[in-house]
């Protein structure tokens, strides 16, 4: 192939005005679609994912800003899951669970012809979406987004048990407690916990391996901020496309990048 | 035999409501058959079905003695009565499906949520059936321009209320198989199918047992229903292929829509809802030809038994897949069992025997719903041997003159 011979440093300056306005937008609409603004950046831009799973939302960037301080959230970090089930006996005991409900539970996702791992485990729980399907769905607000921390909450005695949010609930985070005469739901341990002053819930602090991390989104220091906010591994959401803006984070979480962005923070501090 | 069925049905519903409230006492999940997984069972899809039966006589009703089809006339009495009923027997139901029954009074009114469908669902059935009251109210009273405005509003209403019943579904973003417009206008057309068929059906009944209350007027009305009823079934058996068609080639859908061709839900679709439901009836209605009111009566109670197997469909499947099946794991690999427990099965025979029963009184209590004489041929009118319609000769006008100026025939 054969090619022109330009030298650069000696071209000569046209200035704008030979451009005709038609050459000037054809040549930035390309530019636009390069970039992926275009598509509202969601189809080019490496981030798209943790923005679109954010609350605050808009803009195809890294989100900075929190609609909630403290902005409580978990990531996932699904390759060190054992499957234990120390989270979900930590949950059950501390939020007096019955045993036909739940508000966490681990998966297992099964992989056959894969060279290193055959299972991988999820663990799920309330989402705390920012734009949660089951408080549209609930008639008497018993159900609500705490204005303060994100908190997806109950108020109890407004629950009339028509259980609409069950199904509302895209990840089948609700139950329906006889003994409360509610449906119960994952809160963060809030009313248990973090309303006592603790910093982690029940099943964060009961992981032995990290794989549940909990904390503060808005605190840049938090190692939920730093495990969300790198790029090198991929950060999801589950179900995205039914665009509640969940705030539990899902990653492998086994990479030394993962490490090295730690810098020796311990996985369980805040 | 009146007296014995008056009797059973009382029975039945007596014993349906007392498991009802011994399920109530005990706590519901310990015996109803509805899970964490699938919170919406055999109650909700008889109430679903007893408000679109509700629901569709008032629409079929309103064609009458709101927008002035003569034709549908006679019918309007037993109609909205029947759509009152209807609408009571679904609270019934209902009542015991709720956990909290009666925080709903308290925190509906003073802790709205106006975004909420099921908020909506209340206030909007909760003022239906105070129009379906009053309206009914002006009917026996003779007020016809009130019971009209009534009837019109109870329309409004009722449309809305129903529809949004198709968006409480509609707009579950989780649940695919519900998810979008589909419901609330597949609802409404329904809706208008089961009124047709019911109304036909307690008409049909009706005359079984006082064959009096069959006149020219009323076999013109039942003719006219049959047609509207055979236009309804018509429409909901497209709605039904489209149903199908597109589920095949959705994602989320697919695995519902095949257990309905070929899976644990055939039976329910081929049997109930597409034969006794659809096929089977609009064959014996083609056939009837709107006069055979026996066979109109084995074709309508078909379809009812049909039409009650479609509201299961439609509320048990949604539910059926789960939210994390998507997601390939192995506690969520198949679809969701569900079987009615005998506590629902009771509580919802509680509420279908009691709407038999109050038919049953209603049709010898109030005289066959029949329309006073002045109603049937008001002062000045005389029934067209033609037509069959009310019509009103003019002064020193001949019955033939008038029947030819009505009908334009010169």
């Amino acid at each position: 192939m054969k090619f022109p011979n330009i030298n650069l440093d000696n071209l000569k300056n046209e200035g704008t005005a030979s451009v005709t306005e038609k050459e000037r937008r054809k040549f930035l609409k390309l530019g636009l679609a390069i970039c992926g603004v275009y598509a509202g950046g969601k189809i080019l831009s490496l981030n798209s994912l943790v923005a679109t799973a954010q609350a605050s939302g808009g803009g195809s960037d890294l989100v900075k800003k929190y609609p909630y301080n403290p902005h409580y959230s978990m990531v996932i970090r699904q390759s060190m899951c054992i499957d234990c089930e120390k989270c979900v006996d930590a949950c059950n005991k501390t939020n007096h669970v019955p045993e036909y409900g739940y508000r966490t539970r681990i998966l297992t996702k099964k992989y056959t012809g894969t060279l290193d791992r055959q299972v991988e485990f999820i663990p799920v729980l309330c989402n705390h979406c920012n734009s949660p399907a089951c408080v549209r769905a609930c008639p008497t607000v018993a159900t609500y987004k705490d204005p303060v921390t994100g908190i997806v909450r109950m108020d109890s005695k407004r629950c009339i048990g028509c259980k609409t949010c069950i199904l509302a609930c895209p990840y089948d985070a609700r139950y329906f407690d006889a003994n409360r005469h509610a449906i119960d739901k994952c809160d963060f341990c809030w009313e248990e916990r973090l309303s006592k002053g603790e910093t982690q819930t029940a099943c964060s602090s009961a992981c032995p391996t990290g794989a549940r991390t909990f904390g503060n989104l808005t605190d840049p220091d938090n190692i939920v901020f730093k495990l969300v906010h790198q790029i090198e591994e991929q950060v999801w959401v589950l179900r995205p496309s039914d665009d509640t803006k969940p705030n539990i984070f899902y990653m492998k979480g086994n990479m030394r990048s993962v490490d090295n962005i730690l810098k020796g923070q311990k996985f369980k501090t805040t | 035999m009146y007296k014995f069925v008056m009797g059973i049905l009382a029975i039945t519903a007596l014993a349906g409501a007392a498991v009802g409230v011994h399920g109530f006492f005990v706590g519901y999940h310990h015996v109803y058959g509805v899970t964490k997984q699938i919170p919406w069972g055999l109650l909700i899809s008889t109430y679903i079905f007893c408000v679109v039966t509700s629901t569709g006589l008032c629409i079929i009703s309103s064609i009458g003695h709101v927008f002035g089809g003569e034709a549908f006339m006679p019918i309007a009495k037993r109609a909205v009565f029947m759509s009152i009923m209807f609408m009571l027997g679904g609270f019934c139901i209902i009542f015991f499906d709720i956990e909290n029954p009666f925080r709903m009074a308290i925190w509906n009114v003073i802790s709205p949520n106006f975004s909420s469908n099921m908020w909506w669902m209340g206030t909007l059935y909760g003022a239906y059936l105070v129009f379906m009251i009053i309206e009914y109210y002006f009917l026996l009273d003779q007020n016809h321009s009130l019971s009209r405005l009534m009837g019109f509003l109870g329309l409004v209403v009722g449309i809305a209320a129903h529809s949004n019943l198709g968006g409480i579904f509609g707009m579950l973003h989780g649940r695919p198989f519900w998810y979008g417009p589909y419901l609330p206008i597949y609802f409404i057309f329904s809706a208008a199918m089961s009124g047709g068929c019911a109304i036909l059906f307690f008409t049909c009944l009706g005359w079984k047992i006082n064959p009096e209350i069959m006149n020219q007027r009323m076999e013109r009305a039942i003719k006219a229903i049959t047609q509207v009823t055979i236009f309804l079934i018509s429409t909901i058996i497209f709605f039904t292929i489209w149903k199908i068609v597109t589920g095949m080639v959705s994602e989320g859908k697919h695995l519902i829509i095949m257990s309905f061709l070929t899976g644990d839900y055939a039976i329910n679709f081929w049997v109930f809802e597409v034969f006794l439901g659809m096929i089977l009836p609009l064959f014996l209605l083609f056939k009837s030809q709107g006069k055979n009111y026996n066979l109109i009566l084995t074709a309508t109670g078909l379809m009812m038994v049909g039409i009650f197997f479609m509201r299961y469909d439609i509320v048990i499947p949604g539910q059926m897949e789960s939210v994390y099946h998507s997601l390939g794991v192995v506690e969520e690999s198949s679809l969701l069992p569900y079987t009615p427990s005998f506590h629902e099965i009771m509580a919802s025979v509680f509420g279908l025997a009691f709407i038999g029963f109050v038919y049953l009184a209603g049709e010898k209590m109030l005289n066959g719903h029949q329309l006073e004489k002045h109603e049937i041929v008001p002062e000045g009118g005389y029934i067209c041997p033609g037509c069959g319609a009310v019509h009103y000769m003019e002064e020193g006008e001949s019955v033939e003159d008038a029947m030819k100026r009505h009908h334009k025939i010169w």
